[in-house]
């Protein structure tokens, strides 16, 4: 395949995240939407490095293709570490105001 | 058409439509449900490209931890349909139209590049588990060992801030 | 040769330090020792004076200079003194007589609280310090300071009595219009640097130096010296502030506004002789200026009832003949003229302040009459004065109005003519005023007339000495036609004038000539005195209001209202137009527009602030998606 047909794919995933986030209010929703982009990262750094593992700097070095592998697995590291804390907050959200609506969150304004 | 350029784009068909199913559910547990659709179509690009190890990690790690954590916070608050409120329908529209104009201005510049490499497909050993781990283990222990600290603090900031006052 | 002269700086000095002890100590010193302490100050500068006079006799003249008052670049500015025969002359004049005025106020004030005795008395000692820097300056420079600092002590003095809104408004007005004419001093003085690179007297006012000058800068300096001039010596058109300037204490209108300050005006331009002698239209401007305010203040006077508004109609008048005598060349007959005018003019104050004083504060001579009985010794003194500046053989001011008289007679008949009739008008007004003080029945109120009275030897003596001067003071200046060689004052300030009379052309008049121009104006003086004399002698109040000229005259040809409507009332329109147009609409305007168009844009763009973090992260994606589009597509 070729990477230009991985670029389209992880931008129509990426570009529908944002939309989500745009366009809902649930903040459960936005979150997932969040995820969804940062997996359609994901999918293209792991694209990247299967189009460079056939290149001449990756012959010379062993960890060239990997790299960026590995930044994917850090990439769902802080992932996790963002949905515990950021689950947190939505359920404290939750008890405090009995909604989770994110335009109740319009404290910024003041 | 080769049989993966058939799956590949099967598997791109099933994430885009799942994305799309995901957005305009109302239920918030269908959304999720689409979502974990999502993550299995992705993992299945992974093995197409032969990231073996990415494919596991993503269905035990999404798919399995955070979307049942999902699961579990919106059927703890008892979500559903009709708690999602009426949302302002001129800026959801505006919502879709930036969103779908940065899509064509990114894939527009996308085309316009004549440089186009192809991706080496089922082939390949960087993403079998013992090249992975080699790496990971001798170049990147640092951060490694540092993103086990990052869980640890997410954990107690997680504890403290759904911790009951 | 200096060194005799080197101590010249006691004379200004001495009443400053007078100015600043009554000045900062007047809680603390008593009546007598603040009048005490004014008039011997001034006393002591009078005796430094008198041997300064005498060195000056003996032909020990020139320059001190003391330090450098402004030294920039190339410029020079000295502080120094310039000792010769007009500056020695003119330092008796102002100790002298001011010494006088000071004895004759220490009197005149002493129902003042003793704080402002000790004002009055530090007010008048500053004036005296200023009138001796400005006639003893080196420099136009030094000259401008005491120009400026007579200007303010007549401010001071004009608003002596500060609670009354109409005398501080006579002391602002001298000195605004002080002030108009002082900026014409000041550009003279610029231009004088520009053109010569300095401003002192042995510099710029020598045959070599004004080679210089163009004849076009010769007329401009001399036109704006003039215009500093009239301010001062309060000509047209600028006097009107001096018969307002009589708000203040009758001592000061007789040393300020008669004998001295207004005189500056004449001393400056004496002093700055060789450039109008080189300059036939400034002179003939000054000559006219003179003789119009000359004629105008004397029509108005015959009109006036205020006793010392009248007084001061005649020093206009007088210094208009100053100005005649300096425009037609006759420096010395002005000097002379300035001379006995401080004599008999200080003695008709002094004597109409004795006049005011028995009447308890009235000043208005149809209120008065027969006061001949009740005060002998004003009454002799005041008609002496009379005499003299009516110019009746032989008092002083025969001498020196017939030396104008004559010099104007040979520049032009015209100048001649004009010059008589103000001098029949002038005899006749002050016969007017003699009469109607002095003769015929009292007609103020008997509480006034139980409390009439001479007034006290501290008054009467000045009165005294300065009528003696009045007669005698003409004795100094006698035309050549009487006796040969007679004319000692002329003999005297002769160095000064010498170039000035190289250029100027002299045509001596004919012995006849000149016998039958003192016979007209004699005569039409004695006429003028004789009608004068008849009509008033036996004045009753009249309420019958005047009409036709005697009501022009009677307002002052209605200068003031005619200042008013051409300057005051534009300046005060414009005034209101920039305030509120100008000020209101457009600063105010743009001010509170740019605060409304803030205000405007801040309520139009607060949705962006909505505080949804929805519309924020909306307003990121349109800015990440801007960003894009210039990075990808421009």
């Amino acid at each position: 395949m070729d990477i230009k047909a991985y670029i389209a794919l992880s931008l129509i995933l990426f570009c529908t995240g944002i939309v989500g986030v745009l366009v809902r209010r649930n903040a459960i929703i936005i979150f997932m939407c969040i995820e969804l982009m940062l997996n359609s990262v994901n999918l293209l750094l792991v694209a990247f490095s299967k189009m460079h593992a056939v290149s001449a700097a990756a012959k010379a070095s062993s960890t060239f293709a990997a790299d960026a592998q590995i930044f994917v697995f850090f990439i769902m590291v802080v992932a996790a570490a963002e949905v515990s804390v950021g689950l947190a907050i939505i359920v404290m959200l939750y008890r405090n105001t009995h909604s989770i609506d994110i335009n109740f969150l319009n404290r910024l304004k003041n | 058409m080769s049989i993966i350029s058939i799956l590949f784009y099967f598997l791109s068909f099933l994430a885009v439509g799942s994305a799309i199913m995901m957005l305009i559910s109302k239920n918030p547990i269908h959304s999720i449900l689409w979502l974990i659709v999502i993550f299995f179509a992705i993992s299945g690009h992974y093995v197409l490209m032969n990231a073996q190890f990415l494919a596991i990690v993503n269905i035990i790690v999404y798919a399995g931890a955070i979307m049942v954590l999902f699961l579990f916070v919106v059927m703890l608050m008892n979500l559903n349909a009709e708690t999602e409120p009426v949302k302002n329908h001129r800026l959801q529209l505006i919502g879709v139209v930036s969103g779908g104009l940065l899509l064509l201005v990114l894939l527009s510049a996308v085309m316009k590049t004549k440089a186009n490499l192809p991706v080496q497909m089922v082939v390949g050993e960087e993403g079998l588990i013992q090249n992975l781990g080699k790496t990971l283990f001798t170049y990147y222990v640092v951060p490694f060992e540092l993103s086990s600290i990052l869980f640890l603090s997410a954990m107690v900031g997680a504890v403290v801030i759904s911790k009951k006052d | 040769m200096n060194n005799a002269l080197q101590i010249s700086w006691l004379i200004p000095i001495l009443p400053l330090i007078g100015f600043l002890i009554n000045g900062l100590g007047r809680k603390q010193l008593s009546k007598s020792a603040s009048g005490f302490l004014g008039s011997a100050v001034v006393l002591a500068s009078f005796c430094l004076s008198l041997w300064v006079f005498f060195q000056v006799l003996s032909g020990n003249t020139g320059t001190v200079q003391y330090f450098d008052f402004i030294h920039v670049g190339k410029l020079n500015i000295p502080f120094g003194f310039k000792i010769d025969q007009l500056s020695a002359l003119f330092l008796l004049i102002i100790t002298g007589i001011g010494f006088l005025i000071h004895v004759y106020s220490i009197s005149y004030m002493h129902e003042e609280s003793s704080a402002d005795f000790a004002k009055y008395f530090s007010f008048m000692n500053l004036f005296v310090f200023s009138m001796l820097l400005l006639v003893m300056a080196e420099n136009y420079v030094v000259m401008y300071i005491g120009w400026e600092g007579v200007g303010i002590c007549s401010y001071f003095l004009i608003g002596y009595w500060f609670k009354n809104k109409d005398y501080t408004d006579a002391g602002k007005k001298a000195f605004i219009m002080n002030r108009i004419g002082d900026l014409g001093f000041l550009l003279a003085a610029f231009w004088f640097i520009a053109k010569t690179g300095s401003v002192s007297f042995d510099k710029v006012l020598t045959p070599e130096a004004v080679k210089l000058l163009s004849n076009f800068d010769i007329t401009a300096i001399t036109l704006l010296l003039l215009v500093g001039a009239t301010g001062k010596s309060a000509q047209i058109p600028l006097f009107t502030w001096l018969p307002d300037a009589m708000a203040g204490p009758t001592p000061v209108s007789a040393l300020i506004h008669a004998a001295t300050m207004v005189t500056a005006g004449v001393y400056m331009i004496a002093r700055t002789n060789l450039l109008y002698s080189l300059s036939p239209i400034s002179q003939s401007v000054v000559a006219i200026v003179g003789l119009v305010t000359a004629v105008l203040a004397a029509t108005i006077a015959l009109k006036q009832n205020d006793i010392k508004k009248v007084l001061a109609y005649s020093t206009v008048s007088q210094l208009g003949y100053m100005f005649l005598a300096l425009g037609v060349g006759a420096y010395t007959g002005a000097i002379f003229h300035v001379m006995t005018h401080a004599f008999f003019k200080a003695l008709l104050f002094l004597g109409a302040g004795s006049v005011i004083h028995a009447m308890s504060g009235q000043q208005d001579m149809r209120y008065m009459g027969g006061l001949k009985k009740n005060m002998p010794i004003t009454h002799i003194t005041f008609l002496l004065a009379c005499f003299a500046i009516a110019g009746i053989p032989p008092f002083s001011g025969f001498f020196s109005k017939d030396e104008i008289l004559a010099a104007a007679f040979s520049r032009s008949p015209i100048l001649w003519v004009v010059g008589v009739l103000t001098a029949v008008m002038t005899a006749f007004y002050m016969f007017r005023l003699y009469a109607m003080t002095f003769r015929g029945n009292f007609r103020g109120t008997t509480e006034q007339e139980h409390h009439l009275h001479e007034s006290p030897s501290a008054m009467t003596v000045p009165l005294i000495i300065l009528a003696i001067l009045s007669v005698v003071g003409g004795f100094v200046g006698i035309p050549e036609v009487f006796t040969a060689n007679g004319h000692q004052l002329n003999n005297f300030l002769e160095p000064v004038f010498r170039e000035s009379n190289k250029i100027l052309a002299v045509h001596p008049l004919s012995h006849t000539t000149e016998y039958t121009l003192m016979a007209v104006s004699v005569v039409g003086a004695l006429i003028g005195l004789w009608v004068a004399w008849r009509k008033f002698s036996a004045y009753q109040i009249s309420t019958a209001p005047e009409t036709g000229l005697g009501k022009i005259l009677a307002n002052k040809w209605y200068v003031d209202e005619l200042y008013n409507a051409v300057i005051t009332r534009p300046m005060h329109a414009f005034g209101d137009f920039l305030g509120n147009v100008v000020d209101k609409k457009g600063i105010d305007g743009i001010v509170n527009g740019i605060g409304k168009f803030v205000n405007y844009g801040s309520r139009q763009v607060r949705w962006l602030q909505s505080g949804q973090v929805g519309a924020y992260i909306l307003l990121m994606v349109l800015g990440i998606l801007g960003l894009f589009i210039i990075q990808l597509f421009l």
